[in-house]
């Protein structure tokens, strides 16, 4: 079907929800047309630990419009934990927590009549900066299934004693906050017994399946509706604390739905963020340049409130080979809020530490980074011992360096100069897993000449609602005109969330069995209104293969030799993803990802002023993102890989590997360009500049 | 946001009037800094008196030479004006290095230059700041201050002013024409603004409800060059870690003017006299402007995080001086 699936982006089928959003009547969860809204802004903690002993309400309450000041004093009592505890006790676990909330009959009178809630605290002393070799660090509780135990292969110490060449070095990553374009926001409207709620998520079930305990209520009648999510980058993978508590107003007002949408300055403490880290990293290697020992140990910041393990470490499992090899992580846990995933957790961090530590390695054995890579690619996972499902690493190299001119690059560090500007280039190599999750639900149907496919699945801005089309277009065998898709609710049979790169590759499986379950069902002219449901089955080679997206990215980079300003002018990615189901929505995640990569490498840090525990620059004026004047030429390449083990599409996930090394490849080339290694992000001018 | 009173002057003495007799009005113009404090918090005012449809939207050339400019100009318009692209190229590179183009948009000349610190404390009321509420502390002091000031501040307040354009014109010595209810006066840019002394919360010498109606700038060299050099880390959108405004008159390798305003170090735009006296005179040489830009950091103090901004003016003061006094500069 050649109208379905092709490897050329202009001819590759445009976003189907293309126009929608263009003209703006794609409808995100806050415009969402509801009758006689009433509205939620949430009154948040000034201190950092400690409890709140009073709360006067009265000024808010006397002012017009409002109807309810929501406390721990007065909220229902509900069955949760964590930062989901919303307003269960008076204690205070981290500045910028929810202890109060205004509903009114206007955005604007809420957030007035917030600023008059009168809050007395008794204060606790708080901690909620940590240092390199902090003692307060900890294992984190490796009985939970998102967490990975540490590993220890072989005598590291004695390979690193015995080594030819060594490194030993210590990369700084700060707090980094998850900003989609749009902000967090949710509409709940109770209804005859009934919860609906419009809501910005990355998995409706998952909001739902949250929400149900938390509230005693009944699946059935919890409805979550999310067309249209505008980016979120794991910080909307699961609900958080404005979720309650809407559920919560919308209790008290039945029939009356209740609008909440987030500031920005209340997204930096509430809906997670990747958590500042230290990463040591020793590598040894053989007189060849082949590593004989791989350390990689990782120290993150956690809350006391709930645990999030970063586990930056693991990004060294299965990269390179090494006989001897530990890897460890461990956490911090202070008065913060809760951190949470943030676009490529673990492997963004991660490959950030390996990737610069390796460059560094390469240079002190006197090789090329590339070459240097090539020499140390594993045959099989080092630390599995599984086959790879497809492993095409080198060839994205190869063909990377090709493309790049890396040919003629010049290895001395700080040697070029154009104008005020020392010029660089840079590698790094990039990894992600490959995630295919069962049990996603979906439905085929046939009505009025259309195959109308239903499964909840999440576009958040991917373009997943393109490419699952195409995907069921081509299971059937019609036309990608011939398909009507719903996604988006609990309307549609349950799916997994948009996380971990794993959507297209999860729930593309339950529409190819669905679709081919169909066919056998109704065969290849099915009768009006038949209809056939399945559940994604597992994956019968999983676990039999280690799986994985891989890339290489390349950077060059330039630096001011006066005020050390960092640039980078060009950026390419080369990607070995599996089989790309829509180059035009594709090219478009991958390049996402490289330029939140860039925006990680020069400009975001949240900044804790650890007096206060809060975020301090927590407005887009102070938290830099990367502006269009800072991305220059961005180009994506991927090879044509085949695998035939992953999935029956034969796709890897894209939506992560993208931001994957490209700090290093930025921190890299800056290295290149000037001699100097810096080892903190992000590469900020005065980093560069010598004061001589 | 509090609620408040909103009215259009349509003449400038009863807007004058107006804001002089009730100490919660403030004048409106672009809105763009001080809507933004009404929303967090950090301005409450009673009343806005908007000014923008007062007759203050010109650019004009007077018969003496000099340039007027109204003090509604939007940011953008000044940029884009044929003579300020023309004779001061250092006030038309500095509008453009400022903000955002929507933002500038709406920016006004008058409230550029009346524009507050962007100190993430004092633009956060959960925080002490003796500019938003004198005597609380400083939380800058010992907190988060890579942006803050290295020349002329106080135990009581290290915040910078964020205006490009309040840099370029004080490197043009620019005047700033007020109007209040006593009538009329005429204030040299460069003594608008204060430094922070044991006052932080008085940015400026202007008294309430007074207002900005234009600004003049001295009638152009033809011989001068003239430029401005933002240093930031983000390539648009972001305020100078330092900037640079020189106005030089070269005269066969020997500097014979140079009028020289530093952003982003003090809490006002910083003339650094110290650095003209050096250079006036003097062969244009490395060496020279080295000197005359380590005169001027002599009385530079640093805090925790702003130690780099040293360095950092005197590599881009030395740059600029290099760039306008090089031979073959078209």
């Amino acid at each position: 079907m050649t109208d379905v699936l092709t490897e050329d982006p202009g001819r590759a089928p445009q976003r189907l929800d293309g126009p929608d959003k263009v003209a703006g009547t794609a409808r995100y969860a806050f415009e969402q047309p509801v009758d006689g809204p009433r509205y939620l802004h949430l009154v948040q903690a000034g201190i950092a630990r400690g409890r709140v002993t009073g709360t006067d309400t009265s000024a808010a309450e006397a002012l017009p419009g409002v109807h309810t000041v929501l406390t721990h004093e007065n909220a229902e009592k509900v069955n949760a934990g964590g930062e989901l505890a919303v307003l269960q006790s008076p204690e205070v676990a981290f500045r910028g927590q929810v202890i109060g909330a205004v509903l009114a009959e206007t955005p604007e009178i809420a957030a007035q009549a917030a600023g008059l809630v009168e809050v007395t605290y008794e204060r606790h002393p708080h901690e909620s900066t940590f240092g390199v070799d902090d003692h307060r660090a900890q294992s984190p509780d490796t009985s939970s299934p998102m967490v990975t135990e540490d590993l220890d292969q072989g005598d590291v110490d004695a390979a690193l004693e015995a080594a030819e060449y060594t490194v030993d070095v210590t990369y700084a990553t700060p707090p980094e906050h998850n900003n989609p374009m749009e902000p967090h926001a949710t509409v709940a409207v109770w209804e005859d017994g009934e919860l609906t709620l419009y809501d910005s998520n990355q998995g409706p079930y998952v909001v739902r399946d949250v929400l149900v305990p938390i509230f005693g209520l009944d699946p059935e009648r919890v409805h979550v509706v999310s067309p249209h999510v505008g980016g979120g980058f794991g910080s909307k993978g699961m609900p958080h604390a404005h979720v309650v508590a809407t559920v919560m107003a919308a209790r008290l007002t039945p029939g009356r739905p209740v609008k909440c949408a987030l500031t920005r300055a209340q997204m930096f403490p509430l809906v997670g963020y990747r958590p500042p880290g230290f990463q040591r990293v020793r590598l040894g290697t053989d007189a060849t340049g082949r590593l004989v020992a791989t350390e990689h140990s990782a120290l993150e910041q956690s809350s006391r409130l709930a645990e999030y393990a970063e586990q930056s470490a693991g990004a060294s499992r299965d990269m390179y080979v090494s006989p001897n090899r530990r890897i460890t992580n461990r956490v911090v846990a202070l008065d913060v809020p809760v951190p949470t995933w943030m676009r490529a957790p673990g492997e963004a961090g991660g490959m950030y530490a390996l990737e610069s530590a390796v460059d560094e390695m390469a240079q002190a054995c006197g090789m090329d980074p590339i070459e240097f890579r090539v020499h140390n690619e594993p045959d099989t996972a080092p630390t599995s011992g599984r086959p790879f499902s497809s492993r095409n690493l080198v060839t994205c190299l190869r063909r990377g360096a090709e493309r790049f001119g890396w040919a003629e690059r010049d290895p001395r560090p700080g040697v070029r100069r154009e104008g005020d500007w020392l010029v660089g280039t840079g590698v790094a190599a990039a990894s992600f897993p490959s995630f295919t999750i069962p049990g996603s639900v979906a439905t085929v149907g046939y009505a009025d000449g259309y195959y109308r496919v239903e499964i909840a699945a999440s576009d958040i801005g991917t373009g997943a609602r393109t490419a699952l089309t195409q995907i069921a277009a081509e299971a059937l065998e019609v036309p990608l005109s011939a398909v009507r898709l719903h996604l988006g609710s609990t309307a549609q049979p349950k799916a997994s969330l948009a996380g971990g790169s794993s959507g297209t590759a999860s729930w593309g499986t339950a529409i190819v069995q669905a679709a081919r379950a169909f066919r056998a069902e109704h065969g290849e002219h099915p009768p009006e209104g038949a209809e056939t449901t399945t559940k994604s089955e597992p994956d019968p080679e999983a676990g039999k293969y280690a799986m994985n997206a891989y890339g290489a990215q390349f950077a060059e980079v330039r630096v001011h030799a006066d005020t050390g300003e960092v640039r980078v002018p060009r950026l390419l990615g080369v990607f070995a993803a599996g089989r790309i189901v829509n180059a035009r929505t594709a090219r478009s995640q991958f390049a996402g990802g490289m330029t939140m990569g860039l925006s990680m490498a020069l400009h975001e840090h949240g900044v804790v002023d650890g007096r206060f525990g809060h975020v301090v620059n927590n407005d887009f004026a102070g938290y830099h993102i990367a502006a269009h004047a800072d991305v220059g030429s961005v180009e994506v390449d991927w090879i044509d890989e085949h695998d035939p083990h992953v999935n029956p599409m034969g796709t890897k996930g894209i939506g992560e590997v993208g931001i994957v090394g490209v700090a290093a490849a930025i921190g890299n080339a800056a290295h290149h360009a000037t001699g100097v290694r810096v080892r903190e992000l992000p590469l900020t001018p005065e980093k560069f500049l010598t004061d001589g | 946001m509090k609620p408040f009173d909103y009215e259009r002057a349509d003449d400038t003495d009863g807007a004058i009037a107006t804001v002089s007799d009730d100490p919660t009005a403030t004048y409106l113009g672009g809105g763009t800094n001080l809507v933004d404090h009404m929303k967090l918090g950090v301005a409450e005012p009673g009343k806005l008196v908007d000014i923008t449809k007062l007759p203050y939207d010109f650019v004009e050339t007077l018969p003496d030479g000099r340039v007027s400019v109204g003090a509604t100009v939007r940011n953008s318009e000044l940029a884009a004006s044929h003579v300020i692209r023309q004779s001061y190229p250092v006030l038309a590179q500095a509008l453009l290095a400022g903000a955002s183009g929507q933002l500038r948009n709406l920016a006004t000349t008058g409230g550029n230059l009346v524009q507050r610190t962007r100190c993430a404390y004092f633009q956060d009321p959960s925080t002490p700041c003796n500019k938003r509420e004198p005597g609380s502390g400083c939380s800058a002091l010992e907190g988060w201050n890579r942006h803050h000031a290295i020349l002329g501040a106080s135990e009581h307040c290290v915040a910078t002013h964020p205006s490009d354009m309040a840099v370029a014109l004080a490197a043009l010595d620019a005047t700033v024409v007020v109007r209040g209810s006593n009538g009329q006066r005429r204030i040299p840019v460069t003594e608008l603004h204060r430094l922070p002394g044991d006052e932080p919360e008085r940015d400026t010498v202007l008294e309430h409800g007074e207002l900005i109606t234009s600004v003049e700038l001295p009638a152009p060299s033809v011989s001068a060059r003239s430029t401005y050099r933002k240093v930031r880390e983000r390539a648009s959108y972001a305020f100078a870690l330092v900037s640079v405004a020189a106005v030089m008159e070269v005269d066969e390798g020997t500097v014979r003017d140079a009028r020289i305003a530093l952003g982003g170090v003090a809490h006002k735009p910083w003339r650094a006299e110290a650095a003209e006296r050096e250079l006036r005179g003097t062969p244009a040489t490395e060496e020279n402007f080295r000197r005359a830009a380590e005169a001027e950091l002599e009385q530079a103090e640093s805090l925790r995080d702003n130690a780099f901004k040293i360095p950092m003016t005197r590599n881009t003061l030395c740059a600029v001086l290099r760039e306008l006094t090089r031979e073959d500069r078209a």
